[in-house]
């Protein structure tokens, strides 16, 4: 598979939130504003690149070569969290602006399990490095535009007049329904 | 009585999936049969039950500051067992399920029983509250799951309910099926929940 059809596929045709139905509590939880919903995409989408890029590496050299595949999902969640960890003290220290703009959804991104997910996920394709890593910025690309889309309407909505108990959660899950609906015409392009 | 409390609040005033709204993707996800929402169920129902109980046991040993990370281990151990033994002995629902399985770790379900209720409560309470728990979330998979798949497939639990060549709503048992039953089940919970509030 060529790295532009992997990404293709991770972003639009396979889209993490919409089709695979990873990441859902935070695509819930943080798509009331736009503004927010930009900071958490970003944020999701750097952490993943950078837990994919270790996780494969464990994987190919520690995991694999000492017959521990059985090890994976301890292993992965930890370097996970710890991974959110580091990120979150690197940038504090180099760039104090970003960190304040993405500041408090980067301890949130350790329970999505989008990027556990995306970690297994890569390691059943067996996809080299270079795919792993093309893999995780197209899944976190897509779910930024998942969250993007879902924010707009919802500030949207505010104006509008919905049932009572409709409100919140409710419309917002049938919201998500129509766009995976508009998500499924993308099926088959890849 | 106290314990029969902790049980029943899992199944519906503090419902994971109707209530809390947490633990959504497995619950979206799995649920295309009722069979499959069951036995998503029942794995995460066993998970929670373990690991509530044995971090409840540790809650005096595991310092405060490391808490998290331990109960995640905690929680991956049961999982893992949970995924071995599910691909030994039921492979094809192993197939089914597949990367949901390992993704219960990050089921936010468990972690918050733990975080919540088992590092402050004994033993048989967190274990009765995390069999409540996995029940009210068993529960919810098997309704949407029961529902997608009577729209979709005109049949529930495999058993054929319309005769053969009824046209069936084929989108309820793909992704779009399952965020819209959703919607749509949590507003009549909402309205079940107010009445219950008027009534009382």
């Amino acid at each position: 598979m060529s790295l532009f059809t992997i990404l293709l596929s991770a972003l639009l045709v396979n889209n993490f939130v919409l089709v695979r139905f990873l990441g859902i509590c935070p695509f819930m939880g943080v798509s009331k504003q736009v503004d927010s919903a930009i900071g958490m995409g970003l944020a999701t989408t750097f952490v993943m690149v950078v837990a994919a890029a270790a996780t494969w590496l464990i994987q190919w050299f520690i995991l694999e070569p000492f017959g521990l595949p059985f090890l994976q999902n301890m292993s992965f969640i930890l370097v996970i969290a710890s991974m959110v960890q580091l990120v979150e003290m690197f940038l504090h220290k180099t760039s104090p602006g970003l960190y304040r703009a993405m500041g408090i959804f980067l301890p949130l991104i350790t329970t999505n399990c989008a990027i556990l997910g995306l970690a297994i996920m890569a390691v059943q394709n067996s996809y080299t490095f270079i795919e792993t890593v093309i893999f995780a910025l197209g899944g976190g690309l897509g779910f930024t535009l998942a969250l993007i889309l879902l924010a707009g309407i919802r500030e949207e909505l505010q104006l509008a007049d919905i049932p009572k108990p409709l409100r919140g959660a409710g419309i917002a899950f049938i919201l998500a329904g129509l766009l995976s609906l508009a998500f499924g015409g993308f099926a088959g392009l890849v | 009585m106290r314990l029969f409390k902790d049980f029943v609040r899992g199944l519906w005033a503090e419902n994971p999936t109707f209530r809390l709204l947490i633990g959504l993707c497995p619950t979206l996800a799995v649920t295309t049969s009722a069979i499959n929402g069951m036995s998503m169920g029942l794995a995460t129902a066993f998970v929670l039950l373990c690991s509530s109980a044995l971090i409840s046991l540790l809650k005096n040993v595991i310092p405060g500051k490391v808490r998290i990370p331990a109960y995640i281990i905690v929680i991956a151990t049961f999982v893992t067992i949970v995924d071995l033994v599910m691909n030994a002995y039921m492979p094809d629902l192993h197939q089914v399920l597949g990367l949901f399985i390992p993704l219960i770790v990050v089921n936010c379900i468990v972690l918050g029983r733990a975080e919540a209720f088992a590092s402050k409560n004994g033993v048989v309470s967190s274990a009765v509250d995390g069999l409540g728990m996995g029940l009210g979330f068993t529960w919810a998979l098997t309704l949407l799951g029961s529902i997608r798949e009577i729209l979709g497939a005109g049949s529930i639990f495999g058993v054929a309910l319309l005769p053969e060549g009824t046209t069936t709503l084929g989108i309820m048992a793909l992704p779009p099926g399952a965020f819209i039953t959703l919607g749509v089940l949590i507003a009549v919970m909402n309205m079940i929940a107010a009445r219950q509030k008027k009534t009382s």
